[in-house]
């Protein structure tokens, strides 16, 4: 069966559309910023455009209409009579959650933000750039429906650049759904609440209350089209600058109002904001490392202060066209489970609705990475990361070039500063990123100072820094290159042209790095066939009917390209022999990761592997991840602690 | 054993198979049953109707329609709308309350909602082509056999046109521009029972195919022949089965022949003093054994019920026999009730020819009224709340800000200058002093029946539900214009015919909780479908909740465009129906709440898979 679909298939079709994507131009809002008065931007007159149907009110009256309705005062009853417990008690408890989590947007706060923010921005970016039409298409869906905002999540950065954004082009602000860790900062937590952050506990998924509580206030604020709802998909920051796989408990709770027909549609907005330089580059690596991530303080944040001296280059931000959920859900959805219960009782989402929620997470990132800017200095950083220790810097210019036409044929979304030759773009990459590379005697190398004295565990350990910092902007680029990538490899891996066989090991190799990477779910031919299509495209490979042959002007491109994914191969490796030599028959995550990193640590200290990046905690977390899924790894769930038992693994990598 | 009782599913509506699959099961049913009175066959007693001296009542509606009735639109011939030399609207005929009036703001109403004008006509032919109706096909054998029987029948071309249809748009459409592919053979009329068990005996000897047609308002394409049958087609046209057989006043029931139309029915009633109460808006012209067929509801259900609360005894005349209960009693609870597989069934399974029906004295006092709400949201809360203490009145409606406009623009010219320094008044009062936004506010009419002291205390409790949910009274004046329009209202689709605008209605029955949504969602959708299938005009959608019961309300839209520009209107328009209908069913709400129908490509989703 697969033969025939594979031989009657044609890519052409599938992938078409992907090519011939029309990207809107740049418009930099710094600029203006540079020449006029901040404090009159900051009080100008801010009167934006909202939902047609929108009953104007004040945070505090939306946060008496949750805890009045029907659906929190269900569960308050169900939980009395549960516990036995007096209800009014538990209605107080609700209010308590309500006063935590609960924004208080005001327009003294965002003023002040305006302010702060624009003098902020100006020390730290060069240029803020923004896809202008972008903005007026999200001008126009806030008017007709309630608008969900997804951005991409790299930096804390985000959620202020977009509210400064929107109130920059008179948008109304959006209410963010942020973490409860802020609500920690002293001052800082009170503030972003005044400008519109809601905070949400890290798991809730036992507390009843809390669940129906928040679902219900992120609803109310959606049906009443009171403001755009924002929150991250990835849940949290990527730390490696990859797209996180997604996460869907407040994706579902959006979507809800639609399938319950409480408003007649929902826009998903998915933005794509990408940093020349990320803010917390060097923190991210470190964390990887496993140092501790600092925990959010205020102090710290003072702490921080210095970098305001740093550059951190060009924020490029796209806003997606607005996509409609009912359009999407057109012909997918079973409304029945919705008709016959009534609608303020909690349900657990169908099966076909919790495929469909994951299916618009997944399509919603993929968007994400589409519109995703890429630097010239992402292709630097991948280019050096495959000629270490040094290249030369001639040479690195022309892998460069090399490397920018292979991208936009792959799709990626390149924005080559102005008239920029070559060699200028790359010198000030160079000179923008210092901390990662620099340039000796015509060579760049990677910055690793301190590494060439004092210990060899040292040693190991700030190389490990500079690779993954120059790896975060090298993965910037994977997303793009995973389908053509993963086709090459398993075109070496199985040794032979039979495109059924070739397949098969592309399936099993998309399965593993599932993680890793996002695909989406359930369309592995269609992923093979856009590889297959890509790789045809720039001449790499030859397909027939039947078989998929390299062609002799394609090994470039195929070596490139599987070099490129080998740190993702072999730490997988790595990890997997762990496991399988190492590993104890039951552990937790944590003992797992520790047990990894000196496993690797060693064998780099022997100088029996090159991969450093089998040392970040995150290929460890997603390889892991992987393994349960496949079977490889069972979890058990035993209070408090994840455990988890080795089967035996799969040795095919 | 089924074989000759799927020849009458072959006759019914749209989809024979859905039908065929519906009467297989039920003849299921039927089987195992005990009682089935179906075992016992047709009993051929003679027919007491023909050769009796009196010989059967003249109804309202004569054999020949088309000399009383419309032959390419609704209602009677004299009434209809037009524009006269002035350019104003004006309501032909003597027959309504707006007959002979002008209707000064009517054309300004047309051009501002549909972007029609007066000069792009799109007129009807002005009379049937005789020579492209389909042949008559008959077989000489059975033509002997009906002329045996003595009951009347015709081949005529117009005859059987003419009840080739209903009432929907497509259907009126076809009159106006084109020709049905398919209809019935013959016509014939019988007078009574007794005829019509003759008929279906010699349907079945033949192996022809019945279509019962009673008042032909049908909105549900019931009444259209398959394209696709061979067989035979017989209009059974009930309209001669018209008197009522008894009044028993002891029970409070009537039985009556179910081929006679509302009007008359209570007509005739009231010269005893009786009524049913049973008033759908199409009893001018639709028949008791339609409602049964179509499970009708009647304006005043609050008070009287709807058809299957009136109903105490039905006969039918089936393939296989007739089927009916053995006595005429309040409840039974022996199985499943054979009157609910009848009611609905649309003609699929049977032909209904006498209907016992409860009956109650004539009203002693009526009383109108109306409501202006600050808005729709307004509205509903307090039709709820009404429902909830269980006092509607015998009517009670809410009508959309849209609606309550195209009311206003079907008001007559005032005859004194009085009445048009009160109507400012008014409008002052309720825009100004009270701040009810004429963009926003909607109106709710109200009929109160029964004794006069009841009727006032009665009144007196549901305005004060009003009050407390913003409600301001509003007059008797504008609560019986409210109703008259309903009646008048379905004449405007042949004016909107005329001037390139088509439009139909359907109705939807929905819980409570779901009202607002499902009327919000259902006219954006409308609006939205139009848009995509490049309608030029912003379509004029909105709706009112016309019933409401312990549960829900039923909800009642009317939808139509500006269809020019549109190479097939009527498929672009059925298109955005179904998706309209889709959205209905998105929200909540039922396919119907009484125009009934066969929606076949829906059934999977409405009754679960195992049907």
């Amino acid at each position: 069966l697969l033969k025939k679909f594979l031989s009657e298939t044609c890519f052409g079709v599938a992938v078409a559309e992907l090519m011939s994507k029309k990207r809107d131009e740049f418009e930099d809002i710094l600029e203006e910023r540079r020449v006029s008065s901040d404090l009159r931007y900051a009080m100008k007159c801010y009167a934006p455009v909202i939902y047609k149907g929108l009953s104007p009110c004040k945070p505090n009256a939306i946060k008496s209409a949750v805890l009045q309705s029907e659906q929190v005062q269900y569960v308050i009853k169900q939980l009395a009579k549960e516990t036995g417990e007096s209800p009014d008690i538990i209605q107080e408890e609700a209010m308590e959650i309500l006063d935590e989590m609960g924004h208080s947007m005001q327009l003294g706060a965002v003023r002040f933000f305006a302010f702060t923010l624009s003098k902020i921005f100006k020390r730290l970016f060069q240029r803020v750039c923004v896809n202008e039409e972008g903005m007026q298409r999200l001008q126009q869906a806030i008017q007709e429906h309630p608008v969900v905002l997804l951005p991409s999540h790299r930096s804390y950065i985000d959620f202020l650049m977009l509210s400064y954004l929107l109130y920059t082009y008179d948008l109304a602000l959006p209410v963010i759904a942020a973490g409860i860790d802020f609500l920690g900062m002293k001052i800082v937590g009170e503030l972003l609440r005044r400008a519109g952050a809601f905070f949400m506990r890290r798991s809730f998924g036992g507390n009843r209350l809390y669940w129906a509580v928040f679902a219900e206030y992120v609803k109310t604020m959606l049906r009443n089209g009171y403001a755009p709802i924002e929150f991250f998909l990835e849940g949290t920051r990527s730390r490696t600058a990859k797209t996180l796989t997604p996460k869907f408990g407040l994706l579902s709770i959006v979507m809800e109002p639609f399938f319950k027909r409480e408003v007649f549609d929902t826009y998903l907005v998915p933005i794509s904001i990408s940093y020349e330089r990320i803010l917390e580059e060097s923190l991210y690596a470190y964390e990887l490392l496993g140092v501790p991530k600092p925990k959010e303080s205020t102090s710290g944040l003072l702490k921080a202060r210095r970098i305001l001296s740093d550059n951190f280059g060009t924020i490029h931000i796209y806003v997606g066209q607005p996509v409609s959920l009912r359009t999407l859900a057109s012909g997918r959805i079973n409304r029945c489970p919705y008709n016959l219960v009534p609608r303020h009782l909690p349900q657990k989402p169908s099966d076909d609705i919790q495929e469909f929620v994951s299916d618009v997470a997944y399509k919603m990132e993929l968007l994400q990475i589409e519109n995703m800017v890429l630097r010239p200095w992402v292709l630097v950083a991948a280019v050096l990361l495959q000629n270490l220790p040094a290249v030369d810097f001639e040479l690195l210019i022309e892998k460069t070039l090399w490397l920018k036409g292979l991208t936009q044929t792959f799709g990626g979304f390149i924005e080559w500063p102005d008239n920029l030759c070559a060699k200028k773009a790359i010198t000030s990459g160079l000179a923008l990123h210092s901390n990662i590379a620099r340039l000796v005697d015509g060579h760049v190398v990677l910055n690793d100072k301190g590494a060439e004295d004092g210990a060899v565990g040292e040693i190991i350990f700030k190389r490990a820094l500079a690779v993954l910092m120059c790896g975060t902007y090298r993965n910037q680029l994977l997303n793009v290159f995973v389908r053509p990538s993963l086709v090459v490899v398993a075109l070496q891996m199985t040794r032979s042209f039979r495109k059924e066989e070739v397949y098969s090991c592309f399936s099993f190799l998309r399965d593993v790095f599932s993680d890793e990477f996002i695909f989406f779910p359930g369309i592995s031919l269609k992923d093979f066939e856009e590889g297959c299509f890509l790789l045809t495209k720039c001449g790499a490979i030859q397909t027939t009917q039947q078989e998929i042959y390299p062609t002799d002007k394609g090994s470039v491109v195929i070596s490139f390209l599987s070099a490129m994914f080998r740190p993702f191969m072999e730490g997988y490796q790595l990890i997997f022999r762990y496991l399988s030599k190492e590993a104890k028959e039951t552990f937790t995550e944590k003992q797992f990761i520790s047990g990894v990193r000196n496993f690797v640590f060693q064998l780099l200290e022997k100088g029996n592997t090159q991969c450093y990046e089998a040392l970040s905690s995150d290929i460890q977390k997603n390889a892991l991840a992987a393994l349960v899924q496949l079977g490889a790894v069972k979890k058990k769930k035993i209070p408090c602690v994840d455990l988890l038992e080795i089967k035996p693994v799969a040795a095919r990598l | 054993m089924a074989a000759p009782a799927e020849e009458a599913a072959g006759s019914g509506p749209g989809s024979p198979s859905s039908a065929r699959r519906r009467l297989s099961i039920i003849s299921g049913h039927l089987r195992g049953s005990p009682w089935a009175p179906g075992r016992e066959g047709p009993s051929p007693s003679p027919c007491k109707a023909r050769g009796a001296p009196a010989g059967p009542a003249s109804g309202s509606i004569p054999k020949k329609r088309q000399e009383l009735l419309k032959w390419n639109g609704w209602g009677y011939n004299d009434s209809k709308f037009i524009f006269n030399k002035k350019g104003q609207a004006e309501f032909t005929g003597r027959r309504y309350r707006l007959g002979g009036m002008v209707l000064p703001t009517f054309k300004e109403w047309i051009e501002k909602t549909f972007g029609a004008s007066l000069e792009h006509k799109s007129t009807s032919r002005a009379s049937l082509n005789v020579n492209d109706v389909p042949p008559s096909i008959i077989s000489e054998e059975f033509l002997q056999d009906l002329i045996a029987t003595k009951i009347s029948y015709s081949q005529d071309a117009e005859d059987r046109v003419f009840r080739a249809h209903g009432h929907c748009l497509h259907e009126i459409f076809a009159l106006r521009e084109g020709i049905f592919r398919r209809i019935p053979d013959i016509v014939v009329w019988p007078v009574c029972h007794e005829d019509v068990v003759k008929i279906v005996e010699l349907a079945c000897k033949h192996s022809l195919c019945i279509i019962p047609f009673g008042g032909g308002t049908s909105v549900s394409s019931a009444l259209e022949c398959p394209e696709e049958e061979k067989r035979t087609i017989v209009s059974l046209d009930t309209s001669q089965m018209n008197r009522i057989l008894w009044i028993d006043e002891k029970n409070l029931t009537a039985c009556v022949e179910a081929g006679i139309v509302g009007q008359d029915l209570e007509k005739q009633l009231a010269e005893s003093g009786f009524c049913t109460g049973h008033e759908p808006d199409s009893m001018e012209f639709s028949s008791l054994g339609g409602w049964v067929a179509t499970r009708a509801s009647g304006m005043k259900k609050n008070i009287y019920g709807n058809i299957e609360d009136l109903v105490i005894h039905i006969k039918m005349v089936t393939p296989r026999g007739i089927v009916e209960k053995n006595c005429q009693v309040p409840r039974m609870s022996t199985g499943p009730d054979i009157h609910h597989f009848i009611m609905g069934s649309e003609g699929t399974l049977g032909v209904v020819t006498e209907v016992t029906v409860k009956i109650r004295p004539v009203p002693e006092y009526q009383k109108y009224g109306s409501v202006v709400f600050p808005n729709f949201e307004r509205g509903v809360a307090c039709l709820r709340e009404v429902a909830k203490q269980r006092c509607a009145p015998a009517s009670i409606r809410l009508v959309d800000n849209a609606q309550f406009q195209f009311g206003h623009a079907l008001k007559p010219q005032v005859a004194s200058i009085f009445t048009s320094f009160l109507d400012g008044l008014k409008k002052f009062y309720i825009t100004k002093f009270k701040g009810f936004d004429p963009n926003i506010l909607c109106v709710a009419t109200l009929l109160f029946e029964g004794d006069r002291e009841k009727v006032l205390q009665h009144e007196k409790q549901v305005y004060d539900i009003a009050t407390k949910f913003g409600g301001l009274a509003a007059g008797e004046d504008n609560g019986q214009r409210g109703y008259m329009l309903t009646f008048v209202i379905a004449y405007l689709r042949d004016l909107g015919l005329d001037y390139y605008v088509i439009g139909e209605s359907f109705e939807t029955s929905v819980p409570w909780d779901r009202v607002l949504d499902l009327c919000r969602n259902v006219k954006e959708r409308i609006v939205r479908e139009c848009k995509e299938k490049g309608v030029q005009f912003a379509p004029f959608s909105t709706c009112r909740v016309t019933q409401t019961y312990d549960a829900g309300a039923c909800v009642y839209f009317y939808f139509a465009f500006n269809y020019r520009g549109i190479s097939d209107p009527i498929h672009v328009y059925e298109q955005i129906e179904r998706a309209a209908r889709e959205e209905i069913l998105a929200n909540g709400g039922s396919l119907s709440h009484h125009h009934g129908g066969n929606f076949s490509p829906f059934l999977p989703d409405l009754q679960g898979k195992c049907l």
